[in-house]
């Protein structure tokens, strides 16, 4: 192309230009009368096994188990429905279910921005490991973290025998259904954080310092402001996982109605009982619940595209 | 690297500041994390070698081990093919329902256990959706290892395609198109090309899968009958150990996922350096 335009030859410019336009005219005639097939058919018979793959896997394991509930719960009638989503016992279980959480994403919120703040602008001994270790939430079972975690934390254990004293029992209680969700939930900040905290530029900083601002109106009005929209969305996957925990908190907690009793155990409970009708409105009340929540996470990361650009 | 500011005098008093913080950080972590990990090893070990080898050859516990190695032998495989699928479909094709697509895969990550175990009770459960057509074929799903392979591949589906749709995009469609247009059919073009260029990606999704396969715990409890020797996984064994006063039994089964969870970690960090590595290259290219 750099060559046909630089070619002086005014003639052989013409003869070029006509045969490009004879080319063209080729062209449009053969894709009018479709000689040619179209490129998008072409791409639909390239792309179909992958296609069917994928939206016959997706059916079979989840779009199917979820109209089922969805379908089990519509037989019910509304009146039903609401009877025995909001019947005391469930409506405690949400109380203790979100409050809890809402607890454990709130102590995973700071605790996870200060754990990723310190892992990206400091150094020290074993920093490496350190970092590794956050994920262990992710890989360890659950049932794993549940036994572990009640050994701990009851009343004999290595730091449970240390709140003792103090008149806090940790197993078996509230308490410790909060450190169960704590404990599952600890990646989601830190590694929601983490990569944007790597990506900030440094001479901000060094800018609003240089303007005499104080360490801590640095990190409060020039730091933390971009890092809102990722820690919003780590506390948002913190609380969404807490909420729909089972394996660790059914062994930490006493699992008793009013007290320690989280929903998605309820629904457990209600199950073995055979009461598959109270089991399916409150697991359609929970599968709502997460859906909202993913839906919250994907604005939030819409959000987030916005705003780091 | 950061390149530390130059005026360490003004920064000194920080110092202080920034030694509690780490301290504070590794206090928390310590707390949540590291003493509940290693202390799954010192129970496992608690009353010596033998009894943690006597659980190891122990009927019930090698019984478990076989349930959740066939449960991890058949979700995995299709989660990996389903991912992908997917994989290809989210990155290479522009259409409408993209993003609804990509959040439907990330579902499971968000739906609770036991309502993922629920869903499938009302689909292959007695009295579920498709109870008829499954007594008409003589097929049981739930209380049976169907189900168990079921709920195992629906909490592990979307790992492989959450790790390869950002390493397919990064790379592009050019090393794929040059394999076309030199005569390459699909087949060999997936093979040749674009499977080692998301090689990594692909191993740390199965990685993934099969961490999370091997520790499904919520959605097995409610599919599985749960007996001992018969349809116990893994993690079942780990629970009905130790609510039995056996943590010695449940811990040494317990170190068992947790040196798998170990090797995860390992595996990730491998990977990870890798990554960075090639980035810094291609950068300084």
């Amino acid at each position: 192309m750099g060559e046909f335009l630089t070619t002086p030859k005014p003639i052989l410019l013409d003869v070029r230009l006509n045969y490009l336009q004879n080319y063209l005219q080729t062209m449009t005639v053969a894709n009018t009368q479709s000689t040619i097939p179209p490129a998008p058919k072409k791409n639909w018979q390239r792309f179909s096994l992958p296609w069917g793959i994928t939206i016959t896997y997706l059916s079979i394991i989840l779009l199917l188990p979820v109209s089922a509930l969805v379908l089990r719960a519509a037989t019910l009638t509304p009146g039903e429905f609401w009877r025995l989503a909001t019947d005391p016992v469930a409506l405690s279980t949400y109380n203790i279910t979100f409050g809890t959480a809402f607890v454990a994403a709130a102590i995973n919120c700071m605790a996870g921005t200060a754990t990723a703040w310190v892992l990206v602008r400091y150094d020290f001994p074993f920093k490496r490991v350190l970092d590794a270790v956050i994920d262990l939430p992710f890989a360890m079972p659950t049932a794993v973290a549940g036994i572990t975690l009640t050994t701990i934390y009851s009343e004999q254990g290595w730091i449970g025998a240390l709140l003792a004293p103090l008149g806090l029992r940790v197993a078996f209680t509230r308490l410790g259904v909060a450190v169960a969700m704590v404990f599952i939930s600890v990646p989601f900040v830190v590694r929601s954080v983490q990569p944007v905290l790597q990506e900030l530029d440094h001479s901000i900083e060094e800018a609003a310092w240089s303007l005499g601002a104080s360490h801590w109106e640095t990190t409060w009005r020039v730091v933390l402001p971009p890092l809102i929209p990722a820690i919003l969305t780590g506390t948002t996957q913190a609380f969404a996982r807490a909420v729909g925990e089972y394996g660790s908190v059914v062994l930490i907690a006493a699992n008793i109605p009013y007290q320690d009793l989280i929903a998605p155990i309820l629904v457990f409970q209600r199950l073995e009982q055979n009461d598959m009708a109270g089991a399916t409105a409150i697991a359609t009340v929970l599968l709502v619940i997460s859906l909202v929540l993913l839906l919250m996470v994907n604005l939030l990361q819409a959000w987030r595209q916005r705003y780091e650009g | 690297m950061r390149v530390k500011p130059k005026s360490t005098q003004f920064h000194q008093g920080r110092e202080w500041g920034k030694v509690a913080l780490i301290a504070a950080v590794v206090i928390y972590l310590a707390l949540v994390l590291l003493l509940p990990t290693l202390y799954v090893f010192i129970g496992a070990f608690s009353r010596g070698i033998s009894p943690f080898f006597a659980t190891l050859t122990s009927f019930d516990f090698t019984q478990a081990v076989r349930l959740t190695a066939l449960a991890v032998g058949v979700a995995v495989p299709l989660n990996v093919v389903f991912g992908l699928c997917a994989a290809w479909v989210i990155a290479r094709r522009r259409f409408r329902g993209r993003t609804l697509l990509l959040s439907i895969i990330d579902l499971p990550f968000s739906i609770s256990p036991i309502v993922a175990g629920l869903m499938l009770v009302s689909l292959y459960g007695r009295n579920g959706l498709l109870s008829n057509i499954l007594q008409f074929l003589d097929i049981k799903i739930i209380f049976s290892f169907p189900g168990i392979a079921l709920a195992t591949m629906m909490g592990g589906m979307p790992f492989v395609a959450r790790e390869v749709i950002p390493i397919l995009e990064e790379v592009g469609t050019q090393e794929e198109e040059a394999a076309k247009t030199l005569g390459a059919g699909e087949w060999q073009t997936f093979w040749r090309v674009t499977l080692p260029s998301i090689r990594w990606g692909l191993f740390y999704g199965v990685v993934l899968t099969t961490a999370r396969a091997m520790g499904e715990y919520g959605a097995i409890a409610v599919v599985s009958s749960n007996l001992i020797g018969r349809s116990q996984t893994l993690t079942l064994y780990v629970e009905e150990a130790y609510r039995n006063y056996d943590s010695q039994s449940a811990f040494a089964a317990a170190v068992v996922l947790a040196a798998l969870a170990g090797a995860t970690l390992v595996i990730k960090e491998f990977f990870e350096r890798r990554t960075r590595i090639k980035n810094e290259e291609s950068l300084e290219e």
